[in-house]
This record gives structure tokens, sequence and C-alpha cells, in this order.
């Protein structure tokens, strides 16, 4: 029994992973007023991107590094799109999608079933990974799961307590007042936006490169429409994602282990859109809930300068 | 970059679609001075300002500093060479602290823990200027007041060498005006100059050494201080007189309108703002409530026009209860509503100025029937309130956010007043309104009470309450302190009244 549990709670930890670096992603953006629907499409040309680096040049931290680069070039194009020319976000987001399942699509054929030689290795923390039960849950991972968590903690930090995150969050709740004190608001989106872009690549060159350690197409599997739930879910708090991103991850561990006891595994597949509208329904029901609950004040709007 | 000696701007023109906001300004302060800017609503002085805070781009002329030509192509660079500015409209973040505003984009507050480190600093502004805050709470729980002396720390902690204020007083007491304007005495005497915007002329009188007025984007008069008085400023304005009394028929006050007996109201962060308070409004009577914002009267306010739900107590409308917050019943029991944060529950900025001219009656007849809108009789009617309420607006088809912020609450008042209510509450009605508008609008007020209309005006300008009202009665921490008439109280009594005495005290 203890087996299991150990085993579930590893594996939860894994799974979460993708969606809480990809979530963070998306409460950066849509902090400063981006919503990016875009990320499922951008998971999936990280993960083929970092797969194809890392298998031909053999190291998993160059796929990684890659697979950053390719989610902020793309995300840098919903950026222009939507911040430059001030187009509707819902409409870019979802041509991101398209564009970046095409892109790894194509991008991938050639690669689809090799084994990956190399993964992205484990960290073995002298010591920590030995205790029983604890190690084998928690110290006994590849390094995106420590990088996700140390990510998680740097971000939440920066947005509650450092003068950057003020700007973050007045651009997204108020930019006519970020840019009356000087703030040059379309850079800060812009900047937040491929940041996000950048973390959506790199939880996609995790499931690539660490999590199966192979390239199959339609492989990111709806995550990224997850990490969209998940990011109204977290109520655009760090801290939230983490909750949100284990609780989902630990959902879909279940879908497998319970399948074989007749389980249904849609039913589970259900669960992460079900959750979020139940916090929504619990928070929806108090007054200071309301007012945590809100998004972002102009998300979705776009900024004009000089403007009224 | 050196600081601030001179500021000239030289044939600034502006225009937007086909109004020409600014056309061929000059202007120059230097350090030192305080330069009153004057107008009408709708002159242009706010596109001046935000052209040289950098938010606006001039189509022609230039701008020099210290005689040096400059390009201010965003507040970023104005703030560089030394520019200041507080907005007519509040900028601030209403889910921020008042913290996480004033370090927003603040160059001394630290990267790490700027909050943290900025409190103390805020607290001794607050103290040493007299303007009181918790720096700590968000700003959507803060009366327009309170907000207002926000923005006012916010720019006085930049130590801008040349301070734009566009109405900075509108909505603060007496006392806070007096306080603020120590303060920029003694920032002139240290060399700082400040351009003001007001339409009160005793402030610009008190304050400022020189004034300027613009009409319709032009410059149509400049003079020292000495050489003018409250008078001729008025006309340089408006081209006449403004009347210093206005007459009213002496009417008994009829039946009771509203009564409210026992009302107890919490805030938004549920602490007692109204406490057992009762009053009466009878028809032909005008009710002025005195008071500091933040007192409870936007408490009160929301809760007669069904916008906040009472703790207990009860408020009847001709008799009819309003116990559950329903802001549609109060509209359809006659209660009319000129709220005090206008662009945020006074119009929907995004919509044409002629939707805005029926909202709340846009369901009613004539202006639709059980299915449609209909258009050409809501066109009509917001023709004739544009042209009734002169305001300046190019057309009606114009989204209402474009409008000057004095021509938004002319609209307003229009709406509100325009049907005939049997209640109207107006808060601050007359807040950024030039001295004719102004004027018109008291007139408007007088004219409702009549007819036989009630009215309960909440009002921090006692001059205005003094002018307008039968009965005022002063609000304290959400009690009144005490009922009386204009003619056997003095203003300074209510000043005491307003700062906690009771009338006997008083
Ligand atoms: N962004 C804009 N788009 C279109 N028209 C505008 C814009 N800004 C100002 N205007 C127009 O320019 C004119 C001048 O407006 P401005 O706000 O400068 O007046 P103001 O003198 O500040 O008036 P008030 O005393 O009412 O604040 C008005 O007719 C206004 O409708
Ligand atoms: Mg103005």
């Amino acid at each position: 029994m203890l087996d299991i549990i150990v085993s579930v709670l590893t594996r939860t930890i894994i799974a979460g992973t993708p969606l809480l670096i990809a979530t963070l992603g998306e409460i950066i953006a849509e902090r400063a007023g981006i919503l990016n629907l875009g990320m499922e499409g951008i998971m999936s040309a990280g993960a083929v991107t970092g797969f194809i680096i890392a298998f031909t040049t053999g190291n998993p931290w160059l796929g990684m590094l890659a697979a950053i680069l390719v989610g902020m070039l793309l995300s840098s194009l919903h950026g222009f799109v939507c911040i430059t020319l001030r187009a509707n976000q819902v409409v870019s987001g979802l041509a991101l999608t398209m564009l970046g399942l095409g892109i790894s699509g194509l991008w991938g054929k050639p690669y689809i079933g090799r084994p990956l030689p190399q993964r992205m290795p484990r960290l073995d923390i002298s010591g920590l990974s030995d205790i029983p039960v604890l190690g084998d849950i928690f110290f006994n991972h590849d390094w995106y799961v420590y990088l996700s968590v140390l990510i998680g903690i740097v971000i939440w930090f920066l947005v509650k307590h450092t003068r950057m995150g003020i700007t973050l969050r007045s651009v997204g709740e108020n930019p006519k007042a970020a840019e009356s004190q000087g703030i040059p608001v379309n850079r800060v989106k812009y900047l937040a936006v491929m940041t996000g872009g950048g973390l959506a690549g790199m939880a996609g060159a995790f499931l690539s490169t660490a999590y199966s350690g192979s390239w199959n197409e339609g492989m990111v599997a709806g995550r990224g429409w997850i990490v969209i739930a998940l990011t109204i879910f977290a109520l655009w708090r760090p801290g939230g994602a983490f909750l949100g991103a284990y609780l989902f991850g630990g959902i879909f561990v279940l879908q497998f282990m319970l399948q074989p006891l007749g389980v249904s595994p849609n039913l589970l597949a259900m669960l992460p859109y079900l959750s979020t509208l139940v916090v929504l329904l619990i928070y929806g029901l108090s007054k200071s809930g309301q007012r945590r609950m809100s998004a972002p004040a102009t998300l979705g709007e776009p900024y004009v300068r000089g403007g009224r | 970059m050196d600081r601030i000696q001179s500021l000239e701007m030289r044939g600034i023109s502006k225009s937007f679609q086909d109004v020409k906001a600014n056309r061929e300004i000059n202007l120059t302060v230097s350090s030192g001075e305080i330069l009153g800017l004057l107008g009408e609503n709708g002159a242009g002085k706010t596109t001046l300002v935000n052209i040289l805070y950098g938010l606006y781009h001039p189509d022609d002329g230039q701008i020099l500093i210290n005689g040096e030509p400059v390009r201010l192509r965003s507040p970023k660079d104005s703030m560089r060479a030394g520019i200041g500015m507080i907005h007519q409209h509040f900028m601030l973040v209403e889910k921020h602290t008042v913290l996480e505003n004033i370090a927003l984009g603040y160059a001394e507050a630290p990267f790490l823990f700027p909050q943290r480190s900025l409190r103390g600093r805020i607290r001794e502004l607050s103290a040493q200027y007299g303007l009181d805050v918790d720096p700590d709470k968000p700003i959507w729980e803060l009366s327009a007041g309170e907000q207002q002396r926000v923005e006012i720390i916010k720019a006085l902690s930049r130590n801008a060498d040349l301070l734009i204020m566009d109405e900075p007083t509108s909505v603060l007491t007496p006392q806070e005006t007096d306080e603020l304007f120590d303060i920029l005495r003694k920032m002139t005497s240290g060399g700082h100059s400040v351009i003001l915007i007001s339409h009160k002329l005793e402030e610009i009188m008190d304050i400022c050494n020189r004034v300027m007025v613009l009409r319709k984007g032009q410059v149509t008069g400049e003079a020292r201080i000495e050489e003018v008085d409250k008078g001729k400023l008025a006309v340089m304005m408006i081209g006449r007189q403004i009347a210093a009394a206005y007459p009213k028929t002496d009417i008994d006050p009829g039946d009771a309108v509203l009564e409210i007996t026992g009302l107890d109201v919490d805030s938004d962060r549920g602490l007692p703002a109204v406490r057992g308070l009762s009053l009466v409004v009878r028809r032909n009577e005008i009710l002025g409530i005195a008071g500091v914002s933040g007192n409870g009267q936007q408490e009160l306010v929301e809760t007669i026009t069904g916008l906040r739900q009472p703790l207990s107590g009860s408020v009847m409308m001709k008799g009819v209860p309003l116990d559950h917050a329903d802001a549609r019943k109060a509209h359809t029991l006659g209660i009319t509503h000129v709220p005090e944060e206008r662009i945020k529950y006074g119009i929907v900025p995004n919509l044409l100025l002629y939707e805005n001219s029926v909202l709340k009656r846009h369901r009613d007849e004539p202006f639709s029937n059980w299915i449609q809108m209909n258009y050409a009789v809501i066109k009509d009617h917001a023709g004739k309130l544009v042209d009734g309420f002169n305001v300046d607006a190019p057309s009606i088809n114009i989204r209402v956010k474009n409008l000057s912020g004095g021509n938004i609450q002319k609209l307003i008042l229009g709406r509100e007043i325009s049907g005939g209510p049997d209640l109207l509450i107006a808060a601050h009605p007359t807040y950024g309104l030039d001295v004719g508008a102004t004027e018109y609008v008291r007139k408007q007020i007088i004219e409702l009470r009549d007819k036989g209309g009630a009215v309960l005006l909440v009002s921090e300008d006692l001059d205005e309450l003094f002018m307008v009202c039968d009965r005022i009665a002063v609000m304290f921490e959400g009690r009144f302190m005490g009922q009386v008439t204009p003619d056997s109280c003095t203003i300074e009594e209510i000043g005491l009244m307003m700062a906690g005495s009771t009338l006997q005290e008083a």
C-alpha cells in the first residue's frame, strides 16, 4: 500500500511540473493584461524544439534553452499582433495554438518514436534522496522539477515584494496610471508575454526531454488548455499555481491508476475544469472572495497611448 | 539635468479629429512662480498640460526648458526633465494599496520590499502636509477626497521642479486646500514652480502670481494677479459677470419625500459608516449634507440609491420602503443620482454620447418599446440635453469619454434633472464645473426644488451649501452633528461641526 501511495505522490509531482511552469507563464502574461490562449501551441512547439536540439546535440540543457527561445519567439508574435496592432487577443491566441501545433507536426515528423539518448538528468541530493518515503517522493527527480519550484518561488517573490511586481500588476490593472508614472506600458506587456511564452516552451521541453524522452504528435494532450483553467483556478497568484498544478497533476495520475478499476478516465479528465468552476463558485459566494477573484482589470483590452 | 529655471511652450497646437483643442498657445512659467490656468469646460486646459507632461504629442509648436528646446515624448521624458503632474481624473490602481500606488514608477523606491521602506516616508509626508491617509488601505476603499490626498502625496513625494495640478482641490475641504497651498508656497520659495488649474476663483486669487485664460483652445487673456479680481477673472473666462447669490422663492416645504430612520450602514471594509442616522427631505426642499468626505456620505448616498444594503433602519421613498439594495426600484420610485465618481458610476465611457444620455431610462417609453430602442427619440433627447445644458461636444455621435471633464458632468446633470425627478441625490454636482456652468447647475437645482422636487445635496463646498440649501445637516463619523438653516448659522460653525463638535459646542 505504501508503495502505491509513494508512487502516486511521486508521479503527481512529475505530472504537475509542466502545468506549474506553464501556468506561471500564463499568470505573468495575464497580470500584464495579455490573455495568451496559445499555450497549447507554444508548449507543443517547445516540446518538439527541445527534443530535436537535445537529440542532435545530445545535451538536454541545450534543448531546454532552445525551447524557451522558441516559446519567446512565438509569443512575441502574439505580442506584436495584440500589443502593437491591437488586434483581438482571443483570435490571435487561437491562431497561435494552431500555428504551434502545425509547426511541431512539421518539424517533428522525422523524430516520431525515436528515443532520446540522453534525458534531463536527475538531481541527486546526497543524503536527502536516500531518506525513505520522503526521499522517494520529493528528492528523486530530474532538474526540471526543482527548477520549476525555484522559478515559482522567484516569481511569487518578484510579483509580491518588488517594484517590478508592482509595475507588472499596475500595467494589467490600470495601464493609464502606469503610463502617467513613466512606465513604458507596452514594453512591460511585451516582456511579460514573452516571459510567459518562454516558460510555456520550457514546459513543453520537459514533456519531450524529461517526462517521456520521445516526441509524438499531440503529446501535449490538452495541457495548454488546462493551464488556462489553472490560471483562473489560481486566481492569478503564483502561490495558487503550485496548489493547482499539483492537484491537477494528481488527477492526471489517478486517471491512469483508476482506469483498471473501472473508473472512466473521461470522468477524471473533466475534473480540472470542474474544480475550476467550483473554486469560482466558492469565491463568488462571498463578497471578499469576489474581490480576490477578479481578473486583472484590463485583461484582454488593447492599450492605446494618449487615449482617454 | 539642470533644475528648471524657466519653461516655455511656443505655438502649441493640437487637434482631435475635428476639435481644435489647442491653437497656437504660448505659455511661460519660471522658477518660484505659480501660474493659474483658467478657462471654461472644454477650453483645452487639460490638453495643454497633458502635452507638457508628454501624454499627448502636439501637432505643432515646441517646448523649451531653460531656453533649450526639448522633446517630451512620454511622461518618462517629462519626469526626467523635472515635471510632475496631478491629473484631473485619478490615476490610481484601484486594487492596490496606497503604498503600492505611490511606489509605482517611483525612482527612489527600492527594488526589494518597496512598500516596507516607503511606509515610514509616506506617514511622514502625510503628517507634515496634514494629508491623512492610511498607507495600507487599498484605493477602492477610499472616498474621492481620500484618493485626491493620495494623488497629492504621490506628486509631492516626487519633488518635481515644475508641478502641474489639474483641479487638485475639487474634492478637498477648505482646511486641506489651505494646507496644500501652504505647501505650494513653501515649494515656490524654494525655487519650484507650479501650474495650477482650478475653477475656484478664490483659490486662484489666493495663491497664483499670474493667470492665463484659455477659451476655445486659444489664449484670450493674461494678467498679473494684482491687476485682476474675481469679477474680472469671470469676465475674462466667460465674457460676463456671475451671480453672487441665487434668487429662491420662499416656499414652505411640502410632504415628506424621503424618510430615513435609524439607518446603519457598513463600509466596504465592514466598518460602520453610517450610524443610527435619521433624516427627512420634503418636496420643495433642498437638504444639504456637509462634511469631510469619508464620513459616511458616500455610503448614505449609495444606500438611498439602492447600491448598498443597509444593516438596519428604514428608508421610505414616498411611503414605499426601499429595504433591499435595488437600484431599479429606486429609479422607478423617482430617485435620480449624480454620483461622486462620475467616470466610474456616471457614464459608460466607451458608449456614444446619445446612448449615455438615456442610461437607466433606456428601457422606459418613449426611448424604447418592448423590443427595440427608439434611436430617433433618444438622439433627439440627447440633442436637447446638449443644447439645454451647454454641453460642449462636437456631436452627439462621439464616445462620451472624449468630452472634457466638466462637460461629462454637465451631461450627467442634464440627464438626471431633465426627467423631473421626485428626489435628486447630487454628490458634489459642481465639482469640476467652470463658473458659468456652476451657476447654471445651481439654478437648475433650485428650479427643480421650486417645481416640487426634493433634493439631497452632498457637498464639501460650504459656500455652495449656503447659497443653495434650505437646510444643512453636518455629517461626522456617520452621524449628524446638527441640522441648521443657512441664515441661522455661520460657515465657521459648520466648519467646527465638520470636525466633530456638536451644534451646542459650536
Ligand atoms: N483624447 C481626446 N479625443 C477627442 N477629443 C478630445 C480628447 N481630449 C480632449 N478632447 C476635446 O478637446 C477639447 C478640450 O478638452 P480639455 O479636456 O482639454 O478641456 P478642459 O479645459 O480641461 O475642460 P474641463 O474644465 O472640463 O476639464 C474638448 O472639446 C474635448 O472634447
Ligand atoms: Mg480638464
